[in-house]
């Protein structure tokens, strides 16, 4: 599949119906999931036939690429029913089987998962709605849950704190791209029409 | 909710130390097919706590005949790995609960999504 054709599919996915701003919830943009994806399947070969899991999935976009990439199965976790509930939509109008989901607080699985994934694919919540140091903590709960490897996005503002982090758990870190995350108003207080952030697409490995 | 994903929930209750496996109690179960890859059953096999998929598959009433273990060179074993992906990736739990087999609380499980959040105290 071409990335063009990956990023019209998931145009079709279903986003946020009141986004959550306390849980930071944005929708991760066609565009942004299809080139994490792509990337993941062609240049890793880290999807197709693996067991995914997707930390933090909300309505689902990275899942349904993965399911659609051919994973032997991709679980989601997420804490907020209402976004798992337009997630099973989302696979019901793609009629994927191969998807799963857990209602459930990242950051209290600690190890029960320890290796029991091939991949972790996240975009997680960044830590700005009094919540800082959560990125830390789904990073970490990634890393103990992959056997294979963990993809990830974080603002590139935060990329020397990644990085003394992944040498004190021992993991390789590589930024695989820079993005921009542009999100669009989503929420009243939003003053711009859209921001930019400067994101890194990051895979981490162990040593 | 499939049993590849049961065979890794554990209950966090705390103070709990033997929370695994959750008991199933399904109230409504459903079989969707997925397309078999013997790769990735495979490979799945050495990852799971077969006892409690053994269990599990019990108490949905859709033991058919697997056994106690593995079998020996499962890899080129097609009619158990069949068997196997069946159990793992096509048997779905929609509606019913798991239960933490020490604190005996009960998880619900909707529309196939089990919910094991914990209020603030537990």
């Amino acid at each position: 599949m071409k990335l063009k054709e990956l990023e019209s599919c998931l145009q079709q996915v279903d986003g946020f119906e009141e986004p959550k701003i306390l849980l930071e919830q944005y929708p991760t943009s066609p565009h942004i999931a299809g080139c994490m994806l792509y990337t993941i399947h062609n240049t890793f070969d880290d999807i197709q036939h693996k067991l995914v899991a997707d930390l933090g999935c909300g309505c689902g976009v990275l899942s349904i690429g993965a399911a659609v990439l051919d994973a032997g199965l991709c679980v989601g976790f997420d804490i907020d029913e209402d976004a798992l509930d337009i997630f099973k939509g989302n696979v019901e109008d793609f009629e994927l089987s191969n998807i799963d989901m857990v209602q459930c607080d990242v950051c209290s699985i600690g190890s029960s998962y320890a290796k029991k994934f091939d991949t972790v694919i996240m975009n997680p919540p960044f830590g700005t709605k009094h919540n800082q140091g959560i990125d830390m903590q789904f990073l970490q709960t990634a890393i103990s849950m992959a056997s294979t490897a963990v993809y990830s996005l974080h603002k590139t503002s935060t990329r020397d704190h990644i990085q003394k982090k992944a040498n004190d758990w021992k993991v390789k870190m590589e930024v695989i791209a820079e993005l921009r995350y542009d999100l669009p108003a989503s929420y009243k207080f939003h003053k711009k029409k859209s921001v930019d952030i400067q994101v890194d697409f990051i895979r981490f490995t162990p040593t | 909710m499939k049993l590849l994903t049961h065979n890794m929930l554990t209950s966090h209750v705390q103070g709990v130390t033997k929370g695994y496996p959750l008991i199933i109690k399904a109230t409504e179960v459903k079989v969707n097919e997925l397309e078999f890859n013997a790769q990735f059953v495979s490979r799945m096999i050495p990852k799971l706590e077969w006892k409690a998929l053994i269990q599990a598959a019990e108490w949905l009433g859709q033991s058919q005949d697997l056994p106690s273990t593995p079998k020996p060179n499962y890899e080129s074993v097609e009619d158990f790995l069949r068997k196997v992906h069946r159990i793992l990736l096509e048997v779905e739990v929609v509606e019913g609960c798991l239960q933490c087999p020490e604190s005996g609380r009960e998880f619900p499980i909707s529309n196939g999504v089990p919910n094991l959040l914990l209020i603030e105290d537990e």
